[in-house]
């Protein structure tokens, strides 16, 4: 027998849970934002290894004596700008201005840029000195956690070009659309990973 | 510089004849199956419909497919354990080396775990959820096929480590400082690093995809609380997922680093805390057994509701005690290293959570028993495996709560006992389920039914087996008999390890009648050959024909209510053949299929070979190549096809003949 | 089918459809968030570079900051908020807030007690040197 029946047009459903099939962009915005939370469980796990790791120096350098703390405060800075800046390229996005989405693109993409320019200044600049992670545990864990997060953003750049030449080539299309939705989720997501960062890492490192 | 890293022919085991012949057995036997396909013309066939398929039924399918097969080795494996302990007692050696023991058990559990268990459960999932929630597809069709191809990629490496160079041979856990390079200097460590750092990616996709559907993607009127109880434990288990992989994904990673780049994170030296990989894997470790339970915990329910012709007795506490154990679930890891040194104010916070995790699951039991109670209960081939289960898991579940006292854990941790509870729980839990499970969505899935007869013995083979098999080695935990021994030199543990290997064979003579049973019923089929509901059952997958079309369904159901086809069945046979009001059918649209998953996971793999035998530049190609993959599909043009309305009235117009008859 | 009155994907802003929204009031969102993030990370270095704070109290006040600020970028960056059209976006973030939490402070709590049973370092280096 047929048990399917269509939707009555005008029908209200009661409530959020029975509206049926959520459109495609809330499906994929939602689906990004799961994957955004069990990459934020994966940070936390070396988040954990390395306060776990924080004072196993083997007697070599300590966080006090390696960390910067006038860089890490440009880094943050431009971490912070370029979240801003997206915010910026995601106006313009929803009032698909190409320009603006241009110019807000390339300002998050040259601070993002910056950012990892000092972060990898940062870790060349240890290594030289002799503070490279096969020195001791807490140097491991230090580059794993930061290095692990200076990759995402690297990881991010590159989407955020290839996302350009997706404007480029086909407009403001709705899957073009949608992935600039997930990549605004991920770059202020990052944003607030480097808040824990930083906090713990450099300015808790330094304190104590 | 060397090109091909550490490969070379000393990498192939040309000495050790077991290895050799089976490697031999496998590469005949592929090289067979691929020239009859070829010959028999299937490939473009096999290309169209399955490996680039992004159809949720067909990706359950091969999930299943791939765990059956796998479960053969992993199988095997148990077989070849279970001899070497029956002979090797008093002086005796056996006849496995103890360098090839340690790998046999090492791939054994790796094996069960990731590339039976999980594929199962995941593969059940796979076919049935969005039939259940009355949609189309899972959320992220393509993303789904991703998964399944990365899945099989980490088979395909453990499956080589058999014949190019070694397995580990840590135990499946592969704890450091064992498994860190000063210690496990082989690529044996880093075959099951690689295996399932990418099977892993795998998975956790898999468990966005699902959390994603069944949060966003119900049918119109499928409120949470009409949705059926496998819907929210498969909602609990992917949550589980989500949660617990990426800990797994960061804990290999810094092994990884430690064997790659000399960290130390697990390291002896440099101030590295190996207890810390202990600590961090169980906190994945433990969640993932729930994530393997709970989609069973909701077959049960599913087949026990059914084939007991009423409602499921309290689905509300069902739904609560299904969110308690997850919850829960993240609140007991450390039961699994209790003699690690933690003080026992630590110790007892654990004990006393991994007792109460026993409470939502027991509520579990009781309503699947008060279920049956009253109901016309059929005793078909699910139902007996659910009975099964419901015996075997609560004694499984008895001796977890007695090893939950810390005190009782420090005499049976790493003993036989330890390795009997769980089993006892994963057998009696997870395989039933699937069998369970198998048997009972197999109609829905080909369109005739599993023989009967065949099935009913492997189900007895399996449950006999099963206990003699396992309980010995309960006696042997308690007598003292510790895990992964090689040869031991008490002679009164013989007697209770040739029972056991009595009973393993048991099992193999169930593990043949299900292939029989398969063999048989491709055979007979068209005796067997059923409509869409031959269970009579209750959800809204047996609304569907057997098999179902691509799409689902030609209308999305309205649902009203929980149980929504068995009460739609129900007024329908009241209201005496009213006539059915013309359906308006539309064009459907589709996700286009994709080759994305295939080639992906072939770059994977390529990656991932090369990394474990230090082949630079080919890793590079391999990462480089899934990045140029995915970046191709990113431009892709058309997401869909649109299957015309006229086909989809046609096909429901055959459906609708086939049942009237 | 559904309409986005019931439910709203991460990262968007309101109810209204994209193009009618006024720039401005989005624009304003995100400078707020801005300076507010701003000040707060301010503060947190002013935090552990500051003579004028007790010690032991510095970590708890960094990690506030710290909190706060996360809070500023999922309210004004991410536009989360506690409206009936948000709840499965607010529930999946408080899952993922008490997973962190779990594996971080359960983590801590368990390696300090582990650690705490180890042999101490001088007693260690004695037993090794009698080998």
């Amino acid at each position: 027998m047929n048990v399917t029946v269509a939707i009555d047009a005008g029908e209200t459903p009661p409530s959020a849970s029975e509206a049926g099939p959520a459109p495609k962009r809330i499906v994929v915005a939602y689906g990004f934002w799961i994957f955004l939370l069990s990459d934020i469980v994966m940070f936390s796990a070396l988040f954990a290894a390395y306060t776990v790791l924080r004072h196993a120096t083997a007697g070599g350098p300590t966080g006090a004596e390696l960390f910067n703390q006038g860089r890490v405060a440009i880094e943050t800075a431009c971490l912070l700008a370029s979240s801003y800046t997206c915010g910026l390229m995601t106006l313009a996005v929803n009032s698909r201005r190409r320009l603006g989405t241009y110019v807000g693109a390339l300002l998050t993409f040259a601070l993002g840029a910056a950012f990892l320019t000092l972060e990898i200044r940062e870790f060349a600049d240890m290594i030289a000195q002799g503070a490279s992670p096969q020195r001791s545990a807490f140097l491991s864990a230090f580059f794993t956690l930061v290095g692990c997060h200076g990759l995402h953003v690297a990881a991010g750049l590159i989407w955020l070009v290839v996302m350009m030449a997706q404007v480029a080539t086909k407009g403001f299309r709705a899957p073009v659309l949608r992935r600039l939705q997930c990549f605004s989720l991920f770059w202020h997501a990052l944003d607030i990973i480097w808040v824990g960062l930083f906090t713990v890492v450099y300015l808790m490192g330094v304190a104590s | 510089m060397n090109l091909l890293g550490k490969l070379s022919w000393s990498s192939i085991p040309f000495d050790q004849p077991i290895i050799m012949g089976t490697g031999a057995f496998v590469v005949l036997a592929i090289v067979a199956i691929l020239s009859w396909v070829t010959l028999k013309g299937y490939v473009p066939y096999l290309w169209r419909e399955w490996i680039t398929s992004v159809d949720h039924k067909r990706v359950g399918v091969m999930y299943f497919l791939l765990a059956l097969v796998m479960l053969l080795r992993g199988f095997a494996d148990a077989i070849m354990m279970r001899a070497q302990q029956t002979v090797a007692a008093g002086g005796a050696q056996g006849y496995l080396p103890p360098e090839h023991f340690d790998q046999i058990f090492s791939a054994h559990g790796t094996i069960m775990i990731f590339f039976v268990a999980m594929p199962l459960v995941i593969g059940l999932m796979n076919f049935v959820l969005p039939l259940q929630l009355g949609v189309r597809d899972v959320a992220f069709p393509t993303l789904n096929s991703v998964s399944f191809w990365l899945t099989a990629s980490g088979v395909l490496l453990i499956n080589v480590s058999l014949v190019i160079g070694e397995f580990a041979k840590t135990g499946w856990i592969a704890y450091p400082p064992l498994s860190e390079l000063q210690f496990s200097p082989g690529v044996g460590v880093d075959y099951y690093l690689w295996s399932l750092q990418i099977s892993g990616v795998g998975t956790l996709l898999t468990g966005i995809n699902f959390v994603t559907t069944i949060l966003k993607l119900r049918a119109p009127g499928m409120g949470y609380m009409r949705m059926p109880v496998f819907c929210w434990t498969s909602l609990a288990a992917n949550l589980l997922i989500v949660a617990a992989f990426p800990v797994l994904t960061a804990t290999l990673a810094m092994l990884l680093l430690d064997r790659y780049l000399g960290f130390h994170f697990f390291t002896v030296d440099g101030q590295g805390n190996a207890m810390m990989y202990v600590n961090l894997f169980w906190v994945w470790g433990h969640p993932e057994v729930y994530i393997l339970i709970l989609p069973a915990f909701g077959v049960f329910s599913e087949v026990v509701a059914t084939f007991s012709g009423k409602p499921l007795f309290g689905y509300r506490s069902m739904v609560a005690a299904t969110m308690a154990i997850c919850v829960l679930s993240f609140l007991v890891w450390l039961h699994h290293f209790f003699t690690m040194g933690a003080s026992a104010d630590v110790n007892g916070f654990f004990g006393v959570m991994t007792m109460i995790i026993a409470v939502p699951t027991g509520v579990k039991v009781f309503n699947w028993l008060f279920t049956m109670y009253g109901g016309r209960v059929r005793f078909t081939v699910p139902v007996l495996w659910s009975l099964g289960f419901m015996v075997t898991f609560v004694i499984g579940g008895m001796t977890g709560v007695l090893m939950a006292v810390p005190p009782a854990d420090f005499q049976l941790h790493n003993s036989l006992f330890l390795v009997a509870h769980f089993h006892n729980v994963i057998i009696g839990g997870v395989v039933f389920g699937a069998m369970a499970g198998y048997n009972y969505w197999f109609p829905k899935v080909f369109g005739f039914k599993l023989d009967e007869r065949w099935g009913r013995a492997s189900f007895w083979c399996w449950l006999i087996g099963f206990y003699v098999a396992f309980m010995p080695l309960y006696v042997l935990g308690l007598m003292g008999m510790t895990r992964r021994m090689q040869h031991y030199d008490n002679p009164a543990w013989q007697p209770w390890l040739i029972a056991a290997a009595i009973g393993a064979l048991i099992i193999l003579g169930g593990i043949v009648c299900q292939i029989v049973q398969l063999v048989v019923s491709i055979r007979d089929r068209e005796l067997l050959r059923v409509s869409g509901d031959p269970w009579n059952g209750r959800t809204l997958e047996w609304s569907t024909a057997s098999p179902p079309p691509a799409w689902n369904f030609a209308v999305l159901p309205h649902v009203a209510e929980r149980d929504t086809y068995w009460v739609r069945k129900q007024r329908a046979s009241a209201q005496q053949d009213e006539p059915v009001t013309q359906q308006q059918y539309e064009p459907v649209e589709m996700p286009r299929n994709s080759a994305v998953g295939v080639v992906n996971a072939f770059f994977a793999v390529v990656a991932g070979f090369a990394l474990i035998w230090h082949i630079w530049w080919m890793a590079g190609l391999g990462l480089f190549g899934t990045f140029l993959t995915i970046l191709i599909f990113a431009f892709r043009d058309e997401d869909e096809i649109e299957v015309p309305a006229a086909q989809v009235a046609q096909f429901d117009r055959v459906h609708e003949a086939e049942v009237a008859i | 089918m559904t309409t986005e009155r019931y439910d709203r994907a991460p990262g968007d802003r309101s109810l209204l459809a994209d193009e009618e929204e006024a720039t401005s009031s989005g624009l304003l969102i995100y400078s707020i968030g801005m300076v507010l993030a701003v000040v707060l990370t301010a503060a947190s270095f002013w935090v552990a570079n500051t003579p004028l704070l007790w010690a032991p109290g510095i970590p708890l006040g960094l990690a506030v900051l710290a909190i706060a600020q996360m809070g500023v970028h999922v309210v004004f960056f991410l536009h989360i908020t506690t409206g009936p059209d948000n709840t499965n976006n607010v529930l999946a973030l408080a899952f993922g807030v008490l997973i962190v939490l779990l594996v971080i402070a359960g983590s801590l709590v368990i390696m300090a007690n582990l650690n705490g049973s180890m042999m101490p370092p001088a007693e260690l280096m004695d037993m090794q040197m009698k080998y």
